[in-house]
């Protein structure tokens, strides 16, 4: 393919309680595999997506979260993550499993708007 | 860009974040976003606040299909699934608030 | 305009389907390509061909088939999801194709627009 476009894709779900963030990453790395330029951006509930230390044993669903910590092997290093959103779940980036940028809600405001393509799941 | 909300904003925080985050453009609820531009509900202030920002539209078959057709508070422009289109083709890049 | 369409709820369940497919008719209306109809999520239940709804209902399924016919749109269902609902080649409505992920990003660098309809 050798159109590349700018694509982020929108977590704003918790994992488990619903398949869309599972789901969505099966987009994400595809996408990237298609060499496109690829962002991720967690607001909302979308932040507890990348808590550490999930166990999913005894709900019996694979624990899928490992797979954030694989996503630098598929090139895809922008990982936003909204301040707000994390404050508000008392959470902070040393909860998270995964290295990623936490903005202001305005600042990921913008680069929504720079996109070219955004999926939300 | 336009950003497209579909829950009501009385049972989601969908709409508000979509308003808290966008940098502006175009809102256009539908399905049941369309509660949040009628007029008289609870969350009418905060969405006449961001009126400021964004240009506010709402699906109005949806309106209709809720019995709402004739609540439509002010300043929120009403358009079909053809006028849906238009502002998809008008903006340069779109969201859906899902 | 070339226009992509994504819907990711199963039918009759959530509007999604039927707002994604009241857009494909107004886009198609006002003249705009409607290039691809990407089905993701329980959206594949979209696909099949075992959908019964009562008489006086909307055929939801046929309705996208006979819409997909008639102005040359590409009904893709994701593969993995599929599976995992239990939709395949043999219960697969006509006029819809499985196929795999790489086709939304396709759709994503081929059109001008990509539009979301889910939950």
């Amino acid at each position: 393919m050798s159109d590349v476009k700018k694509f982020m894709f929108v977590n704003r779900k918790a994992p488990y309680g619903t398949i869309y963030a599972l789901e969505s990453l099966e987009v994400v790395l595809i996408t990237a595999a298609f060499d496109q330029d690829v962002s991720l951006a967690f607001l909302d509930d979308g932040v507890y997506q990348l808590k550490k230390g999930q166990q999913t044993k005894g709900i019996e669903i694979k624990n899928f979260s490992p797979t954030y910590r694989a996503l630098e092997d598929y090139d895809i290093n922008k990982l936003y993550v909204e301040k707000e959103a994390l404050e508000a779940r008392g959470l902070s980036a040393e909860d998270l499993i995964v290295d990623v940028s936490v903005v202001s809600r305005a600042e990921m405001g913008k680069l929504m708007d720079e996109q070219d393509v955004v999926l939300s799941f | 860009m336009l950003h497209i909300v579909n829950k009501s904003p009385l049972s989601s925080s969908t709409l508000e974040s979509c308003m808290n985050t966008a940098v502006g453009g175009d809102i256009l609820l539908i399905e049941d976003a369309v509660y949040a531009a009628t007029a008289g509900n609870a969350f009418e202030s905060k969405l006449r606040a961001a009126m400021g920002r964004f240009k506010v539209y709402a699906l109005q078959p949806d309106l209709e299909a809720r019995g709402m057709g004739d609540k439509l508070m002010d300043g929120v422009t009403a358009v079909d699934h053809g006028g849906f289109v238009d502002l998809a083709a008008s903006n340069k890049n779109c969201q859906s608030w899902l | 305009m070339k226009f992509g369409i994504v819907v990711n709820e199963g039918p009759y369940q959530h509007q999604a389907s039927d707002s994604a497919y009241l857009f494909a008719k107004a886009a198609l209306a006002k003249g705009h390509e409607v290039w691809r109809v990407f089905f993701y999520h329980d959206g594949v239940n979209n696909a099949s061909k075992l959908t019964e709804p009562p008489q006086d209902d909307r055929h939801i399924v046929n309705r996208w088939a006979k819409l997909a016919e008639e102005h040359k749109i590409d009904l893709v269902v994701c593969v993995a999801a599929a599976l995992r609902r239990g939709i395949k080649e043999e219960n697969l409505a006509q006029g819809f194709r499985i196929s795999g992920l790489g086709q939304l990003v396709e759709a994503g660098t081929k059109c001008d627009r990509l539009v979301t309809f889910g939950d």
